[in-house]
């Protein structure tokens, strides 16, 4: 089993996604150059975070335009699994992997802090190790991170389950108190129609060591190895799975 | 023929605006009272065409590939 972190020019998490994927995780894990492009198949692709091109014009809409970008869109087609965290969400967005964008912060201020997490989607790739409403400490760190989509597609995210994430208080219940970004419904997490690929804004790999206060997230990463190691190298589609 | 292209960006109607209500904000604090602001982006591209409706179309096509989100934005061209 072998997972790729893409590197884009501006990505300052790929190191850390790395870290916890080899030393944590203890999955075989490239460093992929963008401009290198995939040399060899991998079980899973992760876009990390950071502020790749400086975020100009819309964080993650440049990164998103780029070749190795083409690469993730077929593989994720085909598909592989891609998780997206932070900018790497914004990223997966801006290239149409999921529906929506995150966009400038209701307070247009940077926020770095733990937050609470409610898990809505157990059967995901990427949230199979959780219970359904645990609530989990996992980082932020952004000020474009306010998921906003068109109402219907909110109401098909629903319906299908889609959202994997929203943000609440300690004991799960969600509101405006508990959004620190102004997301739409809470939401921070969302998987694609095929639940192959996971857009989130906090950063699981800051919390998937105790030493850094949180183990909450490396369920995710554990998760995608569970499931690979359960059904092979290309997850398949929600018509071929098999539940 | 060399045109210029003037392209227009903003959120849509509705939209929340974060950094409209700053500055409106920081106006405030300077003595200026507004009833409403908004903020735009805008591009000049100078770009080669065989006439303006081509021009206006590769800045349709710039748009809607990379220059702005259609879930947030609306733009409007000008072309001379």
């Amino acid at each position: 089993m072998r997972f790729a972190v893409v590197q884009f020019g501006g990505s300052n998490c790929d190191r850390d996604t790395h870290h916890v994927l080899v030393d944590v995780c203890g999955v075989d894990t490239d460093l992929v150059w963008y401009k290198d492009g995939f040399a060899r198949q991998y079980d899973a692709v992760v876009l990390p975070g950071g502020f790749s091109y400086g975020d100009y014009l819309r964080a993650g809409a440049i990164a998103a335009r780029t070749p190795i970008m083409a690469e993730v869109i077929r593989y994720a087609r085909a598909g592989g699994l891609v998780l997206g965290i932070c900018n790497g969400a914004q990223i997966a967005s801006e290239a149409g992997l999921v529906p929506g964008v995150f966009t400038l912060n209701a307070y247009p201020k940077f926020i770095s802090r733990h937050v609470n997490l409610r898990v809505e989607n157990t059967t995901s790739p990427f949230t199979m190790l959780y219970r359904e409403g645990e609530v989990i400490r996992i980082p932020i760190a952004h000020a474009e991170g306010r998921y906003v989509a068109p109402p219907g597609e909110i109401e098909r995210l629903n319906r299908e389950k889609r959202v994997a994430f929203r943000f609440c208080d300690e004991q799960g219940n969600v509101g405006p108190e508990s959004n620190p970004n102004g997301s739409i419904e809470s939401i921070t997490g969302i998987l694609s129609e095929n639940r192959n690929v996971l857009a989130m804004m906090p950063h699981p790999e800051r919390a998937s060591e105790a030493v850094l206060g949180s183990e909450d997230g490396v369920k995710i990463f554990n998760s995608m190895i569970a499931y690979i190691e359960k059904y092979g190298r290309r997850s398949p589609t929600r018509q071929e799975k098999r539940t | 023929m060399k045109y210029t292209v003037t392209i227009t960006i903003r959120l849509k109607e509705g939209m929340l605006n974060p950094e409209a209500r700053a500055i409106q904000h920081a106006l405030k604090n300077l003595g200026f009272q507004t009833e409403d602001l908004s903020t735009a982006r805008l591009f000049r591209i100078t770009l080669e065409a065989p006439d303006a409706e081509a021009a206006r179309k590769t800045a349709r096509q710039m748009c809607d590939r990379l220059l702005a989100n259609p879930v947030i934005h609306e733009y409007t061209i000008e072309v001379e």
